[in-house]
């Protein structure tokens, strides 16, 4: 059974803008068709470019925007006539802002989320002293949120989102501007998150590393149509972009000739080849080490970014 | 039929049931909050103070060179006063900060209130909640002690009551003013002065016999904007005073009524406030 379902969902809002003294009126889709489902414990990176509707769709399944038209259910409820009672069932992180009492120590936030969701006493105090100790939040429980650095507040904000067991968490943007050791950790602790209580997650990032440490499965819309759902292999796999071969040689060579791959710059004895993703690199290597004093070699996957700019323009032809 | 109406009743009252714990909830992290800076809080707790103890002072010098003012002698005027007072004070105090919705609106902080299983009316009602405010209804307690025991009526059971009742119909209207003045700005969002003209600027009103203002506002304060019923007419029929516009003498009995039509519209316009921003995300 899944846990999300949307069928056929728009989402439009009327833009007035306004050039001298005409004020014109128009409609924009910012969500156009959206169908989807997503399964219980799934963790699913939701990404496009700015204005794809990402935020839109967030703000659908949480129930805080009802849809212009369609059919969205999560845990089995209609968000949007349901929104009070979906709720304490699930949890959101807003990236930018945060849930958190700004003037108050973090524990006091803690504290009232506990009584809000009538949490169990017993098994609030257990979620927290988990979160606690995998967030590192031990030093910061006393401190006011408004003292707190920006990661510090984002795992704050993180562990209020999941005091509750949600069944489904949305993230949006969990990872902005964070540095990189801040992301490698919670990144992590999504992930454990995710394998001990099964959480659904759904997180949407403009940071295609988020995508590439937790989701098992990618969905990209754009102007508020999806343009792809699959997992992180498939969608390489499916714009073709080639692999590269960086290979060390012992002395300066011509560009190495083998069919099918291309050398697409030479630097004193290095050479990047390029090759087809649906040619496996080991018999490659092996034809190259046979005939060429192959000293060492690295092999590179296309980055996201250039697959998913890729998706984009063919996207708009 | 017959089960999906038990099960709507069934979730109105365990709503009703559960709002005053977590009005409370809020509050208190409210309060906590303000004392998070407690220079701040002091300065406001003795401004608020001083200016709300100024204003019946204003009041007091005006008498200090006439014996009546509208028909009303001092300790009349001390009754009005008070009530008026007291209704907005007590109004202000437990809804007031729904003014700043339209702020909230704008930070998207209102995106916030809605992912949480409170009501987001309780989360505006509540939001930043001032208990500085209560400043007003401890100074209007004190005006109204002082200006009954200064009053020479015969007191009975039913002016005792109706006088209870109209404190507290009044504060509804005020509240329900309030509300609606925050459910108008998910239409217009810089409209909370328009809200403060009737509430604030309302208890300016009410303060003083309505009738010294003509009969054009006494109008509109009875039939537009039913503040002649906060406070007015009933102390009129509490100290036995004819209504004016040839009105019936218990028309103040009717506070009450005012104030549950006031409740039901400014519900009515706060849901389609929140439906309209949440189909317009704006």
């Amino acid at each position: 059974m899944p846990v999300i379902e949307l069928e056929n969902v728009s989402r439009a809002f009327t833009v007035t803008s306004r050039t001298g003294l005409r004020r014109t009126r128009r409609e924009v889709r910012a969500v156009d068709g959206l169908s989807f489902t997503v399964e219980p414990g799934e963790v699913m990176g939701y990404i496009g470019p700015n204005g794809a509707g990402k935020s839109t769709t967030i703000k659908m399944l949480t129930g805080i925007l009802v849809p212009s038209s369609g059919s969205i259910r999560v845990a089995g409820v209609d968000p949007s006539r349901h929104r009070l009672k979906l709720a304490k069932r699930i949890g959101v992180v807003f990236g930018q802002r945060t849930t958190l009492w700004w003037d108050l120590p973090l524990k006091d936030s803690f504290a009232v989320l506990q009584k809000m969701y009538a949490v169990p006493r017993a098994r609030h105090a257990e979620n927290l002293a988990t979160f606690v100790e995998l967030l590192d939040l031990g030093d910061l429980l006393d401190v006011p949120v408004r003292q707190l650095s920006l990661g510090q507040r984002m795992r704050g904000d993180i562990a209020a989102a999941l005091l509750h067991d949600p069944e489904i968490v949305y993230l949006d943007e969990p990872t902005i501007g964070l540095d990189i050791v801040s992301k490698a950790r919670l990144r992590e602790f999504l992930a454990q998150v995710n394998a001990e209580r099964g959480t659904t997650i759904i997180l949407t990032t403009h940071d295609l590393d988020d995508i590439e440490a937790l989701c098992s499965r990618v969905m990209v819309i754009d102007h508020g149509h999806q343009v792809f759902d699959g997992t992180l292999p498939v969608l390489r796999a499916s714009q073709n972009a080639p692999r590269t071969l960086i290979i060390d040689l012992a002395t300066s060579h011509p560009p190495i000739t083998i069919p099918g791959t291309t050398v697409t710059k030479t630097d004193g004895p290095r050479q990047w080849l390029t090759f087809p993703t649906t040619t496996s690199a080991a018999p490659l290597v092996a034809q190259i080490a046979a005939t060429y004093p192959l000293v060492d070699l690295t092999v590179t996957e296309p980055t996201i970014e250039s697959i998913i700019t890729n998706l984009y323009a063919q996207a708009h032809k | 039929m017959a089960e999906s109406l038990t099960k709507a009743e069934e979730s109105w009252l365990s709503k009703a049931t559960a709002w005053p714990g977590q009005y409370w909830m809020l509050v208190v992290m409210w309060i906590r909050s303000s004392l998070a800076y407690p220079a701040s809080f002091a300065l406001m707790l003795l401004g608020s103070a001083l200016v709300t103890g100024l204003d019946f002072v204003a009041v007091l010098l005006m008498f200090s060179h006439i014996e009546t003012f509208g028909g009303f002698t001092l300790a009349e005027m001390g009754l009005l006063y008070g009530t008026a007072s007291m209704t907005l004070g007590l109004a202000d105090l437990v809804i007031g900060s729904i003014d700043r919705i339209g702020q909230r609106i704008r930070t998207g902080e209102l995106d916030v209130w809605l992912i949480r299983p409170v009501s987001a009316f309780l989360q505006a009602a509540a939001d930043n909640f001032a208990l500085r405010r209560l400043g007003r209804p401890l100074q209007a307690g004190l005006v109204l002690v002082i200006s009954v025991a200064a009053l020479e009526i015969d007191w009975t059971v039913a002016k005792v009551l109706l006088l209870a009742v109209s404190l507290i119909s009044g504060s509804v209207i005020f509240a329900a003013i309030f509300v609606l003045g925050g459910a108008f700005q998910f239409v217009s969002i810089d409209s909370a002065e328009l809200a403060n003209s009737f509430t604030y600027g309302g208890q300016q009103l009410t303060q003083y016999p309505l009738a010294i203002f003509g009969k054009d506002i006494v109008r509109a304060v009875t039939f537009v904007v039913p503040l002649a019923f906060v406070n007015y007419y009933p102390v009129l029929q509490v100290l036995g005073k004819p209504a004016p516009l040839g009105l019936p003498s218990w028309i103040g009995l009717l506070a009450p009524a005012v104030a549950v039509v006031m409740v039901a519209l400014a519900s009515l316009a706060w849901q389609a406030g929140l439906r309209r921003y949440r189909s317009t995300g704006s």
